[in-house]
């Protein structure tokens, strides 16, 4: 159990940096037996930013994630490589720290404060690397291609998600959310990463670029105008028939009562 | 015939029916009444005391069975008041609808949905006026009282029983039907070609599928496209376990025709997720090694249900889920159906890599895809 797994870094300062490899190191050789020692690249900067984002680790998610991001069979997953883009997607979401676990975690307010993910995000990412959390320029839908978008959000997205971003169930409890809220940075980071039951779409697999224009189609469809009626949410005509079915189903159940109803008068 | 029923009442057709002889009856006396109060549609006034007629012409032998007054006068002529009001609505969204039709042309799209407004507002409130005055006439107008009508037995009278069979069999005679078995025999072989016509026009049906729904484009050597982009894949670029895509075959992006049948998802599993046979055929519960690469597996986009694309793929539990009718298939165990009503796996395409190292098809499915038909053939 010594730091020697963990590559040293020349330069900041000695202490924090010690104190950061040693708490990343012994966390990694806990839960693997050795293994290959190329994990834990640490790109965000500052060990100071890691020591903090154990703090919180150990405040808001050991109970759940285990106290070394290992995991809890069956609670929660196992941290280790999951990079600051699963942190960045979960907590930014609000979806994590959760209450308790569930089939499919909601989309709540956020709990951290933005310097709190990123030092999160970098304690999990000096567990086990993993990809990162993009640029907002990088992401941006500005001037991407929106038919090759729409293309493959048909392709890879609708299935789940709706074919306008307005999700939909899964099995036992679990559902694809809508993408309404989501902003460009999160949908690139739940593709990279694939949180909770979402497969995982790698950059070798669907580039950064493709990507990009996935997130461009998503964004354009919200200022889509509606062609008249409601949208209720765009969930396709099923939704609109229902509500209408019902209303009319109820307008003349009440005129059915109201036509046999008996007359107060009294003859005879 | 109403005089031939014995055993019968007279009274009992009649009051209900009025009887054959009431028309004649009823014109006679309309002549002389047929003055200022006569409204079109009820019986002469001097007749007018029962609207469901008179015992044949007989003068009334019964007590009037209802009122002809409302109980409540003034409340009746508030009634009478909202229902000609309903009744003018009517006519005027009725002259509405008329006027709409000429007033809006439909030359352009967005004159077209003013025009269906205009024309379905009208009606619909020409017939809800409508409605809703006949109801009102209906509860506050016309009388509430209970009437018994007497019905007459569906079952004709013995004698009427006994007549039409001595006149069919007389007819049956006189048209030497049975006399003469050539006229009989070539009448019926003359109806024959005719009657089997239909059963032969549904030929046009189109012609039989053949062996088409036992194939698909799918045929060795053909790359697996990343659909929507259609790049070729590497087994090291869609690395990430987790990871699922839809693909196509190569050459076939644009023909939906063939996608109908040909689309495909791919899985990537972690090490030790899934559960092979080594053999080169698939053993039901088991994904066939051979036929994945590096632990990616390929199978049909097509539920074995009804046909519809089943993506839903969950990393989490490796369930494939059809949106349809929720048939929901295990990824790790050959797409086995675990819930739904789906009864068989999704196949399986058999992989491998080529020269450059792509994905790519060893043969076509070797089971159909998509729904069930009865000469499917022996796999399971």
């Amino acid at each position: 159990m010594s730091p020697t797994t963990v590559r040293r870094r020349p330069l900041a300062g000695y202490a924090v940096v010690l104190l950061g490899l040693v708490a990343a190191g012994l966390s990694y050789a806990a839960i693997t037996d050795g293994g290959d020692a190329s994990a834990a690249s640490h790109s965000v900067a500052g060990q100071a930013q890691v020591a903090e984002g154990r703090a919180i680790f150990l405040q808001e998610c050991a109970s759940c994630h285990g106290l070394f991001g290992q995991g809890v069979s069956g609670i929660a997953p196992d941290l280790i490589g999951v990079g600051a883009a699963a942190v960045d997607f979960q907590v930014s979401t609000g979806r994590m720290p959760a209450k308790e676990p569930e089939a499919e975690m909601p989309r709540r307010p956020v709990m951290l404060t933005r310097q709190q993910i990123r030092a999160l995000a970098a304690y999990i990412e000096s567990l086990g690397g993993g990809p990162g959390i993009p640029s907002k320029a990088a992401v941006a839908p500005y001037g991407a291609n929106y038919g090759l978008g729409q293309q493959l959000f048909t392709a890879d997205c609708a299935q789940c998600h709706n074919f306008q971003g307005a999700g939909g169930a899964l099995t036992y409890g679990k559902y694809a959310p809508p993408l309404t809220k989501s902003t460009p940075v999160q949908i690139f980071e739940a593709m990279l990463t694939g949180p909770e039951a979402m497969p995982v779409f790698n950059n070798t697999t669907i580039t950064p670029q493709q990507k990009r224009d996935i997130i461009a189609y998503i964004v354009q469809t919200r200022s889509e105008p509606n062609p008249g009626g409601f949208s209720l949410g765009r969930v396709g005509p099923v939704t609109e028939g229902l509500v209408v079915f019902l209303g009319l189903l109820l307008f003349m159940v009440l005129a059915a009562l109201w036509i046999t109803a008996k007359h107060r008068k009294a003859h005879e | 015939m109403s005089d031939s029923t014995a055993g019968q009442r007279p009274g009992d057709y009649d009051e209900a029916h009025g009887g054959p002889d009431e028309v004649p009856a009823e014109s006679a006396a309309a002549g002389p009444d047929s003055g200022r109060h006569r409204v079109i549609g009820t019986p002469p006034p001097a007749r007018a005391h029962s609207l469901l007629g008179d015992a044949g012409g007989q003068p009334p032998a019964r007590p009037r069975e209802l009122p002809s007054d409302p109980d409540d006068l003034p409340g009746a002529r508030r009634a009478e008041r909202i229902v000609v009001a309903c009744f003018l609505i009517a006519m005027l969204a009725g002259l509405g609808f008329l006027a709409s039709y000429f007033i809006f042309n439909v030359h352009t799209v967005s004159n077209v949905l003013y025009s269906n407004l205009a024309l379905g507002s009208t009606l619909g409130l020409a017939f809800l006026a409508m409605a809703v005055g006949a109801v009102i006439w209906v509860r506050r107008l016309m009388p509430d009282v209970e009437l018994t009508e007497a019905r007459k037995p569906l079952r004709s009278a013995p004698e009427d029983r006994a007549a039409f069979a001595e006149t069919f069999a007389e007819g049956a005679d006189a048209s030497q039907f049975v006399k003469r078995p050539m006229l009989r025999r070539t009448l019926i072989a003359a109806t024959v070609p005719v009657a089997v016509a239909p059963i032969v026009l549904l030929r046009d049906l189109g012609p039989l599928p053949g062996t088409k729904l036992d194939h698909t484009v799918w045929r060795k050597g053909l790359k697996l496209l990343n659909y929507g982009a259609n790049t070729p894949i590497r087994p090291g670029d869609f690395s990430s376990p987790g990871g699922m895509i839809t693909v196509v075959p190569d050459g076939y992006q644009d023909n939906f025709d063939a996608l109908a049948k040909a689309a495909v998802i791919i899985i990537k599993f972690a090490p030790g997720q899934v559960d092979y046979t080594s053999e080169d055929h698939p053993v039901p519960g088991k994904v066939v090694r051979n036929w994945s690469v590096d632990n990616i597996v390929a199978y049909s986009k097509i539920c074995t249900h009804v046909g519809c694309p089943a993506a839903l793929y969950e990393q989490t539990t490796h369930h494939i889920l059809c949106p349809c009718h929720q048939s929901t298939f295990d990824a790790t165990r050959g797409a086995k159906v675990i819930f739904g009503p789906a009864t068989r796996p999704l196949p399986q395409l058999p992989m491998t890599v080529d020269a450059q190292g792509y994905l790519v098809a060893r043969s076509d499915f070797t089971e159909p895809v998509g729904p069930s038909f009865w000469e499917r053939g022996p796999s399971t």
